[in-house]
């Protein structure tokens, strides 16, 4: 830090010298972020897991709604290290469920299920959370409204409000885009508009703060519309909370999502999660432990990865910390 | 030292060998302390006669009961009177048209005042009332009224000859309400009545302190039950909800629970547990029937509630073609290997149970995928637009198959909609909490009389041995409707003219023969008609923790039916 800062100095010194090539401050900001090993571990889990069950399913040809009776109950291929008489297939290397399912083709299939809920509930969640912070923060007249409808949004139960929903919207919207899609909605909208109320504080407050500086003063002063005040002065400076809390939200809708397949709720029971493939094998957790080991581990370490992440983010994206 | 200890070691035991021989289930009410029961599915409500689910017949067993009810065996018992009446002992006339019930004197309900015939009389105008949306109307059908010549005696009078006179007020579905209490319940305001439907006075062993509905039921021993040292437990905790295989791990692994209802696991699941070595299942095989309910009316979420699944007909589950070829296309072997192992049998009739009256026209126990087919085929039933689902006239034959959750009926609906699909009808899944499906709420969505689906997967039974009341639930107009804030027991909303003739026929038989030769006929009709496509005969299985002595599982009635008998045994009291 202090030799980036003498470095800076010397450089000053010598106008001679060719001008220093531009550096992009989103690179400062990778490089501290890579020196988060944490961050930097999660972010490659986290592309691995993606890319797993985004393109796994090209590769790994198994439909996995295919029933195949003969062989149930498959273990996966490692059993055999120190089992040589278990049931193992060099065609289904995680095993098959006990209707004779490709547990991997189903690991694959939930992720995505359970990745794209994650990711569209988080970037709604975000998207509502900003606006109403921002909102609330830059225009004090609607400041009371909206924080009170955001303690009102807070104090609503999810689990409830999920059930109310199902019942209300699930024929229509099953009607309107299919019964998959139409859960899909409902849930990414159930979670979505259940979790934005943290963001939505955390903004709110930087943005008071930043109202009151000096740079936000001279910008008025020469008569920036407030429009432009928010894209251009606000936003940007806000981004680094933003970024964090996006990341935790990530983590939250997997975990409810998981939690809603967990009791029933949610997609209807051919359509894989992770959080419903755990829920089928609880029944035989003893004689089958890796039914349940595969996708708890992988909802646990997507949702740890993502947090680290979001601890490297944060880090990176101070600039006290990154010290420039 | 180790002499010393070794002597008292031995006086120990023979004390402790003692106390097990003197251990005659025998002694003061109460002497057990505590007993806990687990029913997965929770009780919602105490009054069977607003509600259809098994969960809440079970759980009022233990307050309210019958005159008479069907042990173990099936055999009919007398319960609050002293003989069950027959043509023979005097007590059913001679024209078969009243029957005569001597109630044993000194029962009392359980607040300490004598159980009279007026009670009985009572109950019968309750669920009568037409504004009262009885669930259990069909028990009264035929019933012109209920005299009282005395405060012992009943008599019920039948608008015709009845030769199966034991409908009212026999067995857990037809149970005695306290008239002083639920005097102010009648019609309409039944359901408003939440304190006497949530702990109902009873002459039963138990006594409701606390009742959290969908949760747990907290009762004591019945001060007043009429019988001396019984029961031999002081309280009970009947705790519902979960599922099956946590409540069968609570009795059988864990020992936390004495006794866990109706567990629909995996075969192997319930051996697994078994070797927990805390608690026993017990099998036994009644006319419990897993079945596919075919919608007959038009489920469309387009339409009103006040037309959906009430007037209008199937676009095409009516068709003899499609439903035939939908059961030809199931490998019911196979379900009942997956399921049930020894606790089930393949059937292909609605009533497989008693004997007598399971009907032998149908074969139905090889899958003939290709026998579909071609049926699908020859009915003009083609996929035009190549992508694997038929089209009748037009439309996609695509249905909404609809269950409890459970993961037995997960798996079995996976399997079911593989071999549809390979028929070319594609199902859609769709499973609801069992609390919901059974709980018949009239203002959810999701009950099974609702019935918002194309086919639907359950099982039912009836109590008795006796099916005329259940072959009942065929009859045209016992569909639920908004009229009926959904009540009734025809689910398929099934309706035909011939089906009808013949119940009234059985309803007018006397002789045995005839009578199981004429339910063998209104089975076969319902099958081959296409109410429903039946799957597997289902024995129940429940578990009891080997601690717990007296329980003799009962498949006729309400397995709580003698938990005035229960007891601790051994020294684990």
């Amino acid at each position: 830090m202090t030799d980036l800062g003498i470095q800076a100095k010397a450089d000053d010194l010598k106008p001679e010298q060719a001008p220093v090539k531009d550096r992009n401050q989103w690179w400062d900001v990778w490089d501290q972020f890579r020196s988060h090993k944490g961050a930097m571990a999660g972010l490659i889990f986290l592309t691995f897991i993606t890319l797993f069950c985004a393109f796994g399913p090209m590769v790994w040809d198994v439909d996995p709604g295919k029933l195949d009776i003969r062989n149930k109950d498959v273990r996966p291929i490692y059993v055999a290290i120190w089992d040589v008489d278990a049931k193992t297939s060099w065609a289904r290397p995680m095993g098959t469920d006990h209707l004779g399912r490709d547990i991997m083709a189903n690991i694959m299939q939930g992720g995505r299920i359970s990745l794209a809920v994650g990711w569209t509930a988080m970037v709604l969640a975000i998207l509502i959370g900003t606006l109403v912070g921002v909102l609330s923060g830059y225009f004090k007249r609607l400041d009371w409204g909206l924080m009170r409808f955001t303690d009102l949004v807070l104090s609503l139960p999810i689990l409830p409000l999920l059930l109310v929903m199902m019942l209300l919207f699930r024929d229509p919207l099953r009607a309107a885009f299919g019964p998959e899609t139409g859960i899909f909605m409902l849930i990414v909208a159930g979670i979505g508009i259940t979790s934005w109320m943290q963001t939505a504080r955390i903004v709110r407050g930087d943005v008071m703060a930043l109202k009151e500086r000096e740079f936000v003063l001279a910008a008025r002063s020469i008569g920036t519309p407030p429009r432009r005040m928010i894209t251009r002065h606000i936003l940007p400076n806000v981004l680094s909370p933003i970024m964090v809390s996006a990341t935790l939200g990530l983590a939250t809708a997997i975990i409810t999502e998981s939690a809603l397949s967990f009791l029933g709720l949610g997609f209807p029971s051919d359509f894989p999660t992770w959080g419903k493939i755990l829920f089928d094998s609880v029944d035989r957790m003893t004689a089958f432990p890796e039914r349940v080991l595969w996708p708890g581990l992988a909802i646990s370490l997507t949702v740890l990865a993502v947090n680290y992440i979001g601890d490297g983010l944060r880090d990176a994206l101070d600039p006290r910390i990154r010290g420039l | 030292m180790n002499l010393k200890t070794a002597l008292m070691g031995a006086v120990a035991t023979v004390a402790l060998g003692q106390m097990a021989y003197a251990d005659a289930h025998e002694g003061d009410r109460g002497r057990d302390g505590e007993v806990k029961v687990i029913y997965w599915q929770a009780p919602s409500i105490l009054n069977p006669f607003l509600s259809g689910g098994t969960k809440d017949i079970e759980a009022a067993s233990l307050m309210i009961e019958p005159l008479a009810r069907y042990d173990s065996s099936g055999a009919l018992t007398p319960w609050l009177v002293e003989e069950v009446p027959t043509v023979a002992n005097g007590g059913v006339s001679e024209d078969l048209t009243s029957i005569t019930w001597k109630i044993t004197s000194g029962i009392l309900w359980s607040d300490g005042t004598p159980f009279t015939s007026a009670d009985v009389k009572f109950t019968y105008e309750y669920c009568t009332d037409p504004e009262s949306g009885c669930a259990q109307l069909t028990k009264f059908e035929g019933v012109t009224s209920v005299e009282t010549p005395d405060d012992l005696t009943v008599v019920v009078n039948f608008d015709g000859p009845t030769p199966f006179p034991y409908g009212p007020f026999v067995g857990g579905e037809s149970p005695i309400l306290q008239a002083a209490q639920f005097a102010d319940c009648m019609g309409a305001k039944a359901p408003e009545c939440t304190d006497e439907n949530f702990g109902p006075i009873g002459t039963g062993p138990f006594v409701v302190t606390d009742f959290r509905t969908n949760d747990v039921i907290q009762l004591v021993a019945n001060e007043n039950y009429r019988e001396a040292g019984k029961p031999a437990f002081a309280s009970m905790t009947f705790k519902g909800g979960g599922d099956a295989t946590a409540a069968g791990r609570s009795v059988m692994e864990t020992g936390e629970f004495d006794y866990a209802w109706n567990l629909q696991l995996a075969p192997d699941v319930i051996a697994s547990m078994e070797a927990g070595g805390m608690g026993t299942p017990v099998a036994g095989f009644g006319p419990l029937m897993e079945r596919i309910m075919l919608n007959q009316t038009n489920p469309d979420p387009s339409l009103s509630d006040e037309e959906r699944s009430v007037i209008r007909p199937h676009p095409f589950l009516g068709d003899p073609a499609v439903y035939k070829a939908m059961s030809m296309a199931i490998d019911r072997p196979l379900l009942v290997e997956v399921g049930y192992g020894q606790a089930g049998k393949v059937t292909c009739n609605w009533i497989p149970a008693p004997e007598a009256v399971n009907s032998d026209t149908f074969t139905c126990d090889t899958q003939d995928i290709a026998g579909a087919n071609a049926m699908l085929d020859a009915a003009g039933y083609m996929d035009t637009d190549g992508d694997g689902v038929r089209e009748a006239n037009g439309v996609p034959m695509q249905i909404l198959y609809q269950t409890s959750t459970n993961a037995v009926r997960q798996d079995f609906q996976a399997l079911i909609k593989e071999w549809w699909s390979e028929i070319g009808i594609e199902a859609e899944l769709r499973n609801i909490d069992a609390s919901v499906f059974f709980g018949g709420d009239p203002g959810s969505p999701d009950t099974f009389q609702k019935f918002y689906a194309d086919v639907e997967m359950y099982a039912n039974t009836f109590n008795g041995t006796d099916p005329q009341a259940y072959l009942g639930n065929g009859l045209c107009d016992n569909a639920p409707s908004p009229a009926t804030q959904w009540q009734g027991e025809n689910i398929s909303r099934f309706c035909s003219e011939e089906y009808d003739a013949l119940y009234a026929q059985l309803t007018t038989t006397a002789d045995a023969d005839e009578r199981a030769a004429i339910s063998r006929q209104l089975n076969d009709i319902m099958v081959e008609e296409g109410g429903m496509i039946p799957l597997v005969h289902r024995g129940r299985l429940s578990a009891h923790a080997t601690s717990l002595g007296g329980v003799d599982l009962n498949v006729w009635d309400s397995e709580l039916w003698n938990a005035a008998d229960w007891y601790r045994t051994g020294d684990n009291r």
